[in-house]
């Protein structure tokens, strides 16, 4: 298992980097496809049997999808030729930054005692669960978010479609 | 046998890092956007880790609504992404300077 | 229909909001109709109310009717509640009666003029106001109507407001107005810190019961109301504003600055008579200041030449015999010179409207004479109203002004009555003097007016004729001497308190002498105008240059406005110079203009660090969550 995880994380983090230092937006969308899979193959090795089928289906399905379909439609095929330079000093110390919060994080967790882990209660995390639980005690959020969903749908459609002039 | 908590937190950490670098250095708007895509996932990852360890579901459910959140954003983001380029004809966010004094 | 009282004041709003909002949109004719139709709609209202009180049970009388409850607020209680009793009835009846007639001339004098939706629109309000006034049942709501009537004078004061005089005696008119306004809210203040309400019968039944005769704070809440009634009656010292009033359209004159704005302080003080009875000092300050003004401004009155300012001034001096009647405890009898004065005299303005209107526009009355042939329904009628403010028996004001002169020197002193038998041979002088100057002797008319005389259309004089019907018979109501005759004062008795005093009966020998004198005197003031200005033109020139100090001063109405200007106006303007150059201009303005400068300053360089680009603004996000986080890692 811990094995698994550990390839997994790897090749997450690797895809992760190229994402972020691929020219080409297309490459980088379709590096980040694959980061989700790796991320969705770890919520199967934590008992997130829906998650993990969910955030194949909605992320690296239809976002992934959205975003390749913005791409050819704007036509970016050379898009950060050209144009100002960023400040280096200021690249450098985002990244720094960054890296620095982010081991500042695990840091923290180490040093908090998190408890030790439960047992893995059978079933736990599949559709059935994940439904029970969304139907009874997060009903109303349930709810809510398909307003949220359509008010996004009709923002979206309003944005693109004003003639901006 | 069981993954470490830590592992989850980890992982979680350094892809959140590696997000919110890829927003700070590249000037492509798309681009950024799908770095704020990862950093989302590194959260619902440390979320997806933290139910596994308490056996607890309601870590699963925010990832749920978290995705549903990202799915509505994306929408928006993209479809104003659509829109500036129309106007300005790049989606470079060093030419977009209009919220400067 | 005693409880749609409520509709009485509300159909003159609908006609106000009707004419102000689309007044310049509808045909001329809708505005007149609209106009003249929501007053005699009211008018009729007041008639059935009026109908059917009569025919209630004692017992039932009077009637309040709460519309709704308009403030709550712990023990503070004001209602918009109307109170039906025989005062705010004869008032009510008054105002709305006078309101309709001169409505209705109107529609002729000011058929020409540009703002005549909008003349229409305030004249509405203002009777509106005037209504709430009289029929209001607390102190709260009558002053709502109070400053109602105060904002519709001033709106019609100056409604020629491109004229500067105009808007300047507008003015004039709101600031003294405001001097008294903030007296009487004074007192409606100490009225309910004394007696924790403000409703009219309970104020006075709790008066009645728990205070002494010559209580200190009863004495200064009724001396507050007087300031009050000072300032909206037109008395001593606040009298200066409604000469100027005159600049307004006559119709106005008529119906706010004589026969009913004018009269709220007479109502208000016999509305509250109940306390006044329980101060005899501020009945004595209210019959001093009464007489005072009634000599005063009869004696100008002598020597202006405007036909307004005349009967401008002759209002005045009215409106002193009202309270002088109310300083000796005669209430009633105020309010039944009101009732006839508003008759007499709205007519007396309608009447020199008319004049005016067939002089086109010629106010000065040194440029009038020899009228009477070309304004035959003007000049009887004028005639009528004359004899009736002289005190003529049988016209209206013989009456309640015989019956003042007598109040004032049984109940009074013999110095009030002289006081007034002084003025009254004034007025009668001055009255008469008007009458030459504008209808007889010569003419010295402007020849090129002269041609345009001519008699004004029915719809004016219809209104008059209705008016000196009233006033030639509006006295009978309230015949004196014999038992029971008096119906005015019977019917009024409920809603009037009495000074506590030994009921003395004269006989009626003693009435009738008297009555006898007072119209022997009103005959010599008539006498002496006659000789003085049809016998013997030359006379008043040789009694100006006879004593020419004495002329003077009246002529510059004994130089008050001076007075005031050199006293109180000059002053506040200097110190208001110096707060507005010195403190204003310098100091405030200084201190807004340099702390603006130094924001400005500052932000011209903070500025530069908006960059406006995003990725330096998530770099800042990102910064801040760093030192967060270090925080609570290094705690």
């Amino acid at each position: 298992m811990e094995v698994l995880f550990l390839i997994l994380a790897a090749v997450a983090l690797i895809s992760g980097v190229l994402v972020v230092i691929q020219v080409n937006p297309v490459r980088s969308a379709l590096y980040l496809i694959l980061n989700f899979f790796t991320v969705a193959g770890i919520y199967l090795l934590a008992h997130a049997e829906f998650i993990a089928a969910i955030q194949v289906i909605v992320y690296a399905g239809a976002i992934m999808v959205l975003f390749l379909f913005v791409i050819m439609l704007l036509n970016l095929r050379h898009p950060e030729e050209g144009g100002e330079k960023q400040h280096l000093a200021q690249k450098l110390s985002g990244a720094a930054l960054a890296g620095v919060t982010a081991l500042l994080v695990i840091y923290t967790c180490t040093r908090i005692n998190l408890g030790p882990a439960k047992e893995n209660v059978p079933g736990f995390g599949s559709a059935e669960a994940v439904a029970r639980s969304l139907f009874t005690d997060y009903l109303l959020p349930f709810e809510v978010t398909s307003v949220l969903l359509l008010v996004a749908l009709i923002g979206a459609v309003i944005l693109a479609w004003a003639r901006l002039d | 046998m069981v993954v470490p908590l830590l592992y989850y937190i980890a992982l979680s950490s350094a892809l959140f890092a590696i997000g919110v670098i890829g927003v700070l250095i590249r000037r492509n708007a798309i681009i950024i956007f799908m770095c704020i895509e990862m950093m989302l996932n590194a959260v619902n990852l440390s979320l997806v880790g933290f139910a596994d360890h308490y056996q607890a579901i309601d870590g699963q459910m925010f990832v749920f609504f978290v995705m549903t959140v990202a799915a509505a954003e994306v929408a928006v983001g993209l479809a104003l992404i659509v829109a500036i380029f129309r106007n300005k004809a790049t989606v470079n966010v060093d030419e977009l300077n209009l919220m400067k004094w | 229909m005693i409880e749609y009282v409520w509709l009485v004041p509300l159909v003159p709003i609908l006609g106000f909001l009707f004419n102000g909002l689309l007044g310049k949109r509808v045909p001329k004719w809708l505005v007149s109709l609209v106009g003249c139709s929501v007053i005699g709609i009211s008018f009729l209202i007041v008639i059935l109310i009026f109908l059917e009180y009569l025919k209630l049970p004692a017992d039932a009388k009077p009637v309040e009717v709460v519309v709704y409850n308009w403030i709550s607020s712990g023990n503070f209680n004001a209602l918009a509640a109307f109170l039906v009793d025989p005062l705010s009835l004869i008032m009510m009846l008054v105002v709305s009666g006078v309101s309709f007639i001169i409505h209705i001339y109107s529609v002729g004098y000011m058929h020409d003029d540009e703002g005549y939706p909008r003349y229409f629109s305030f004249l509405n309000l203002f009777v509106f106001a005037m209504l709430v006034l009289v029929s209001a049942n607390n102190f709260l709501l009558m002053f709502v109507g109070w400053e109602g009537v105060g904002l519709c004078s001033y709106l019609l004061i100056g409604f020629w407001y491109e004229k500067q005089s105009a808007s300047d005696a507008g003015k004039k008119a709101f600031v003294v107005n405001r001097i008294g306004d903030f007296g009487f809210l004074l007192g409606i203040f100490l009225i309910f810190w004394t007696f924790n309400t403000i409703n009219f019968r309970e104020v006075f039944s709790i008066a009645g019961t728990n205070f002494e005769v010559g209580s200190l704070v009863i004495t200064a809440i009724t001396l507050l109301l007087f300031v009050g009634a000072t300032g909206k009656s037109a008395q001593l010292p606040l009298y200066v504003w409604l000469p100027d009033a005159m600049e307004g359209p006559t119709p106005v004159s008529a119906l706010i600055h004589a026969a009913t704005m004018v009269t709220a302080g007479v109502y208000m003080v016999a509305r509250c008579s109940a306390l006044y009875v329980l101060a005899p000092v501020s009945l004595t300050v209210v019959a001093i200041v009464g007489a005072a003004t009634a000599i005063m401004s009869a004696s100008i009155g002598l020597a202006q030449n405007d036909i307004k300012r005349v009967l401008a001034y002759s209002t005045v001096s009215q409106l002193g015999y009202m309270f002088l009647a109310c300083g000796v405890g005669a209430f009633a009898a105020g309010i039944f010179h009101l009732m006839t004065h508003a008759f007499f005299k709205a007519l007396l303005f309608l009447g020199s409207g008319s004049v005016i209107h067939a002089l086109s526009g010629e106010q000065d009355m040194r440029h009038m004479g020899d009228l009477k042939k070309h304004l035959p329904i003007t000049y009887w009628t004028f005639i009528m109203a004359t004899l009736a403010i002289a005190g003529i028996f049988p016209f209206a004001g013989f009456f309640s002004k015989d019956e003042i002169l007598f109040k004032s020197l049984v109940d009074g002193h013999i110095l009030y009555w002289m006081i007034a038998a002084a003025a009254a041979f004034m007025t009668a002088f001055y009255m008469f003097r008007l009458i030459f100057m504008t209808f007889h002797g010569e003419s010295r008319v402007k020849p090129e007016v002269l041609h345009h005389v001519h008699e004004s259309p029915p719809v004016m004089t219809l209104p008059l004729i209705a008016l000196a019907v009233l006033s030639t018979i509006g006295g009978f109501v309230g015949i004196p001497i014999i038992e029971g005759a008096n119906v005015f004062h019977e019917f009024l008795a409920p809603a009037i308190a009495h000074v506590h005093r030994p009921e003395i009966h004269y006989p009626i020998s003693f009435e009738v002498f008297m009555m006898v004198v007072s119209v022997i005197i009103a005959l010599l003031g008539i006498n002496t105008a006659y000789r003085m200005y049809i016998k013997r033109p030359e006379l008043p020139q040789l009694v100006t240059e006879k004593i020419p100090l004495l002329y003077d001063l009246i002529y510059h109405k004994y130089y008050v406005d001076e007075l005031y200007a050199a006293t109180v106006v000059n002053p506040i303007k200097m110190g208001s110079d110096f707060l507005w150059k010195g403190v204003d201009e310098k100091v405030v303005d200084g201190a807004v203009n340099g702390s603006a400068g130094l924001v400005e300053w500052l932000s011209y360089h903070i500025r530069k660090l908006e960059t406006g680009y995003v990725q330096n603004y998530a770099l800042a996000i990102l910064i801040g969550v760093f030192i967060i986080a270090g925080y609570y890692l290094g705690r």
